[in-house]
């Protein structure tokens, strides 16, 4: 399973990418899998305000629908808008083209909180 | 129950290095999909499917009563069953509540087979041997046996291949013995998919070698194995029932007798409170999901049981119980996702009709 070591991860799957003082957040490659088929995802509104583990979007597959949680606290500035014509872009490309929102982070200091990549991996096993 | 406690089909080998996704199910490590719910769903549709159905029960319910036993058992009348013939039932307890649905073959005059949900197994067992009366033998087989159900328009194509031009399939129902390189199978036109297709029976040791054969003989027809998440989304397309006041066409009420029979009598005189409809979603959106609230006008009037996006029509789509006066096929509806009200319509059944 892809896991790449630029990245910050959460306990709930999210990947963070940090881009000065904003953060791009998706689902890993291992969330995609456990999922199975994207097809449908409720993408957070531009400037809503949220705390650290706090749901913000939904992503649903055949199976079921799924929280995304905000990684750290902070207010979304972007949300990527080609995933509601194209939800499976999360199983095709979860590191690229399928990330979901775009947060300005609150304290630089929070994102010490969350795990690199060895420690994720060690937790997907 | 623990990751240790789950049982294993004899296929799960099989499963795992074809890469298939492993999860529990009704006590059963079973596989989820293998590359995709979506594609393997439309594999079914278009060409031919492959579903491990090992971790279903078989009964064989023998002695020079169990006809008139069975009868009384289930709610499908036994008597309009010639041997080799099979039909939907459900066996029901006193008060009419569904212990299990299932499939009961009649083998000879005498002696059944009932292949039933894998997580009821033990408990149709028990109840039936609680009702057993003399002259009734029953006997659980289902560690001894493998099964796989085969489906999809190309399984006449598939079949032919694998045991001769000259060989006809069984009729609809039917389930008829063969000899397949070596090995017994025991196959039934039968199926939960909506598309024509087989279940097929065999000694748990053949397992492995009948699971490679048919996927090597089904390539040049497009066969995939197939996961449990197909198997659901299928289901729902052909709004086959999962419940009990739906039971309307598999329960013969001018049977004398059946456990179940006086409550059933009473519902279809007084009509049903609830009805289980199926439903479509007006807009593209996101797709309904059980417990999810239905409404009409401002009004909850239900509960939606199953829900997806349908694969074949890529819609929304899902089955609902609401109350009675509300259950007309044209109904305009709404679905309560996440806090929004989100436009449908009842719909006639099966939500997916083959083009």
């Amino acid at each position: 399973m892809n896991v790449p070591d630029d990245l910050l991860y959460t306990e709930s799957h999210e990947w963070i990418k940090r881009e000065g003082e904003n953060v791009r957040v998706g689902i890993t490659d291992h969330a995609q899998s456990e999922l199975t088929d994207v097809v449908y995802v409720e993408l957070p509104k531009k400037d809503r305000q949220a705390n650290a583990k706090e749901p913000i979007a939904v992503v649903e597959s055949v199976k079921a629908a799924s929280d995304i949680y905000a990684p750290v606290k902070g207010t979304v500035v972007d949300a990527n808008k080609a995933l509601e014509s194209n939800p499976a872009l999360i199983n095709t490309d979860p590191f690229g083209e399928g990330w979901i929102f775009v947060l300005k982070i609150d304290n630089a200091d929070d994102l010490k909180q969350l795990k690199d990549a060895a420690a994720y991996r060690k937790q997907i096993g | 129950m623990t990751a240790t406690a789950q049982k294993k089909t004899p296929l799960y080998d099989e499963h795992v290095q074809r890469g298939g996704k492993m999860i529990a199910f009704g006590g059963w490590l079973m596989p989820v999909q293998y590359t995709s719910i979506v594609e393997e769903h439309r594999t079914v549709r278009s060409n031919v499917g492959m579903f491990d159905i090992s971790h279903m029960g078989q009964l064989i319910v023998d002695g020079s009563s169990a006809r008139q036993w069975l009868n009384k058992m289930l709610t499908n009348n036994i008597d309009r069953l010639d041997i080799g013939l099979g039909q939907y039932t459900f066996l029901l307890n006193e008060g009419a509540g569904i212990i299990d649905d299932l499939i009961a073959y009649r083998i000879s005059e005498e002696k059944f087979l009932l292949v039933v949900n894998a997580s009821r197994t033990d408990e149709d067992f028990a109840w039936l041997d609680r009702h057993r009366v003399e002259n009734v033998e029953l006997r659980n087989r289902s560690a001894e046996f493998g099964g796989v159900a085969v489906q999809g328009p190309r399984v006449v194509d598939l079949f032919h291949e694998l045991l001769g031009d000259d060989v006809d399939l069984p009729a609809r129902n039917q389930i008829v013995d063969f000899r397949l390189e070596g090995m017994s199978v025991t196959i039934a036109r039968t199926g939960y998919t909506g598309e024509d297709g087989v279940e097929v029976f065999f000694s748990a040791s053949d397992a492995p070698k009948l699971w490679n054969l048919v996927l090597e003989k089904g390539e040049r027809f497009g066969i995939k194995p197939c996961g449990l998440g197909a198997r659901d989304t299928l289901r729902l397309e052909m709004c086959y029932p999962l419940n009990g006041s739906d039971l309307g066409f598999f329960v013969d009420l001018t049977k004398p007798d059946f456990i179940g029979r006086e409550v059933l009598r009473q519902t279809k005189e007084n009509g049903p409170r609830e009805k289980l409809v199926p439903f479509r979603m007006k807009d593209k959106g996101p797709p309904p999901r059980p417990h999810y609230s239905v409404f009409n006008n401002g009004e909850r009037i239900g509960e939606v049981t199953s829900g997806t996006l349908s694969p074949s029509l890529n819609w929304g789509v899902g089955m609902a119980y609401v109350s009675a006066p509300h259950a007309k096929i044209g109904s305009k509806i709404e679905i309560e996702i996440r806090g929004q009200k989100f436009p449908a319509t009842i719909e006639k059944k099966p939500l997916y009709k083959k083009p």
